[in-house]
């Protein structure tokens, strides 16, 4: 408006922030391409016959071919479809159970809600593979080994604390005036959680869930463990793309590429919505 | 509609603290419009949500329409209440808003759309608008509605806290007068909280005054400009605020500027009985007239504030103290750093007890 002199004064110091800011520019593209390139290169591997694959220096002018694509897409049915059962199923028990145990410590808190909280992070304090010998038992006492509902159970209670813990904090930014407006209005608890809290968080849970299937899809050291034909997921179907003998590096990386499709999707269709929902300005 | 009673209720929010509401005794009669007014702190929000039953009583008890409520959930009490920052749900439209309400009292659908369409047409919001989000909405367009929440209910108290505050100035006085004008037609038992004291002595048929969790004074507005019962009403009530200085008594009156200021009787009475040897003497800045040479009050200009119709002098008398400040006509204000005198009614001055701030029989 009214700053041009001041501008012109400012000039110097102008210069040094737009250098700074090429910069800067400049270190988020060298760490952003950093972290791109090994999956630029296991997607351009995945194009490469197997021989083309391993050669020193990589070569960057090949003949595309799909073959290794069509391996992979001909063995992985039954390994995609338990890693789908899996995840999506134990995402949603994730958040029937998560909801209503976040509410219960965040709206209307119980008694003692901070130890029930650090009870649920604690959990995550334990290296898994320190509990995987009794899990071993239990699923083995209760007819449970190699089955999808085990998977499903296990991946529930791996997440389920994140879960609680997120959404907990999505809840509390639920002004309270609204709360109480809705307790004027005659809403009981249901109506409170279903009418007025669920739309506000909805952007919240998204996220969670998008975390929830990024998890569970790629849980290896569980599947590996208790399951062998009829429950295996997609990274054992990895693991089990590495022959003993032999090249493999062009199969390994289209079954690696066709492995991160289904939650590169999902992050985008949760991303879309996050920004969309993300603008609670009605309540100011 | 129904009067409202409470009956030395208090809510006491920690055992060391003083209580935020103090055995609160105030009736409030069908159909009034009711201000609860006093600086932050002073209990008013608090004493609202007794009556909303957001908060428990911690002694006392509330009532509607001779219905004891004290222990009756929010949504039995038949109430509706506006609230500061709206709390409209920010992901159900206009008309959603204002119906959810009657959708948990199972009023059928068509009912529900008559009434909230008539709610509607009595606030002057659009049918197109009943379709919209809360964030699409005007700041002024969204107080609307959270009123509209409130009288599509039907209930019998409105229950308003600061529902002006998020308005700019200019759409505050606008909506002032139409609050007002709309408790008038619908004839429903108000009360309003607010900080403002403009907005409590143009909107209430009488105000109550509180600070510190205590009820200082109820009354109309003129009735609290006039006859403030203590110190604290009376710094509260008008602006700018009553000038306020702590005087040494004097024989014949109060010593001042370096003048002696008779007392009317009956001050010098009360501060006689009391054996006072100072009091906290009052002038509100309109009763500081400006005299010729021959005024009672000299001083000299500090400040001139010019507000159009008038003009504030800030003054440091002649004898020390703190400033006071003086009303004057807008046209020609004397000039900063000129010497003044002031001429006072002797009708026009409050005393007040140093110590209790009561006042002394005037």
């Amino acid at each position: 408006m009214t700053a041009l002199p001041i501008r012109a004064g400012r000039r110097p110091g102008q210069l040094r922030e737009l250098t700074g800011r090429v910069g800067w520019g400049i270190v988020a593209w060298v760490v952003a391409i950093a972290f791109f390139l090994p999956v630029l290169w296991m997607v351009i591997t995945a194009f490469k016959p197997e021989s083309a694959a391993e050669t020193w220096p990589p070569k960057f002018v090949f003949s595309p071919t799909l073959a290794e694509f069509r391996l992979v897409f001909s063995g992985m049915g039954p390994y995609l479809t338990h890693s789908v059962i899996a995840t999506v199923g134990s995402t949603i028990l994730v958040l029937l159970l998560g909801i209503p145990a976040a509410y219960a410590l965040s709206v209307h808190p119980i008694k003692r809600w901070r130890d029930g909280l650090f009870f649920f992070i604690s959990t995550k304090m334990l290296p898994i593979v320190a509990a995987i010998g009794p899990l071993y038992v239990i699923a083995l006492h209760a007819h449970l080994l190699d089955t999808i509902w085990l998977l499903i159970i296990l991946y529930t209670a791996m997440n389920l604390p994140l879960a609680i813990w997120m959404i907990r904090s999505f809840m509390l930014e639920v002004p309270s005036e609204l709360l109480e407006a809705a307790r004027l209005d005659g809403a009981g608890r249901i109506r409170e959680i279903a009418s007025v809290i669920l739309p506000i968080v909805t952007p919240g849970l998204v996220s969670t869930a998008l975390i929830c299937v990024i998890f569970a899809w790629n849980e290896l050291f569980l599947a590996i463990n208790l399951t062998v034909t009829n429950a295996a997921t997609m990274p054992m179907f990895l693991i089990s793309s590495v022959p003993q003998e032999g090249l493999y590096l062009a199969h390994l990386s289209a079954a690696a590429t066709v492995a991160s499709v289904p939650v590169i999707l999902v992050g985008w269709i949760a991303q879309r919505s996050l920004v969309r929902g993300l603008a609670m300005g009605a309540i100011k | 509609m129904a009067q409202v009673k409470y009956i030395s209720a208090s809510r006491v929010f920690a055992k060391d603290a003083p209580p935020a509401v103090d055995a609160l005794d105030l009736d409030i009669d069908d159909g009034e419009f009711m201000v609860l007014v006093g600086p932050s702190g002073s209990g008013k929000t608090t004493a609202l949500r007794m009556l909303a039953g957001l908060e428990p009583l911690d002694g006392g008890r509330v009532e509607i329409g001779e219905r004891d409520v004290t222990f009756v959930p929010p949504k039995d009490r038949d109430i509706a209440m506006v609230f500061q920052n709206y709390a409209l749900y920010p992901q159900k439209s206009v008309a959603e808003n204002m119906g959810f309400a009657l959708k948990m009292q199972g009023v059928r659908k068509e009912d529900r759309a008559r009434r909230v369409r008539e709610a509607a047409r009595l606030l002057d919001l659009d049918d197109q608008l009943l379709d919209r989000k809360p964030k699409q909405l005007s700041g002024g367009q969204r107080q609307r509605v959270a009123m509209g929440r409130a009288i599509v209910r039907e209930p019998k108290v409105f229950l308003m806290d600061e529902p002006l505050s998020n308005l700019d100035a200019k759409l505050r006085v606008q909506t002032r007068a139409q609050i007002a004008e709309l408790q008038r037609r619908l004839g429903v038992t108000t009360v309003y909280v607010t900080h403002d004291q403009v907005e409590a002595m143009t909107m209430g048929h009488r105000v109550a005054v509180l600070s510190g969790g205590k009820l200082q004074q109820c009354a109309s507005p003129r009735e609290l400009y006039d006859n403030p019962v203590n110190q604290f009403v009376a710094g509260f009530i008008g602006s700018p605020a009553m000038n306020l200085q702590t005087v040494p008594i004097v024989d014949g009156g109060v010593q001042i500027a370096g003048t002696t200021m008779p007392l009317p009787p009956s001050v010098r009475t009360a501060a006689a009985e009391s054996g006072l040897r100072e009091l906290v003497l009052g002038i509100r800045p309109e009763h500081l007239h400006l005299a010729d040479s021959a005024g009672e009050l000299a001083g000299e200009v500090l400040l001139v504030e010019e507000l159009g119709a008038d003009a504030l002098l800030h003054v440091r008398l002649a004898g020390g103290g703190q400033p006071v400040v003086a009303r004057t006509e807008g046209r020609k204000p004397p000039a900063r750093g000129q010497n003044v005198t002031f001429h006072v009614q002797p009708d026009d001055i409050f005393a007040f007890h140093p110590s209790t701030g009561a006042r002394l029989a005037g």
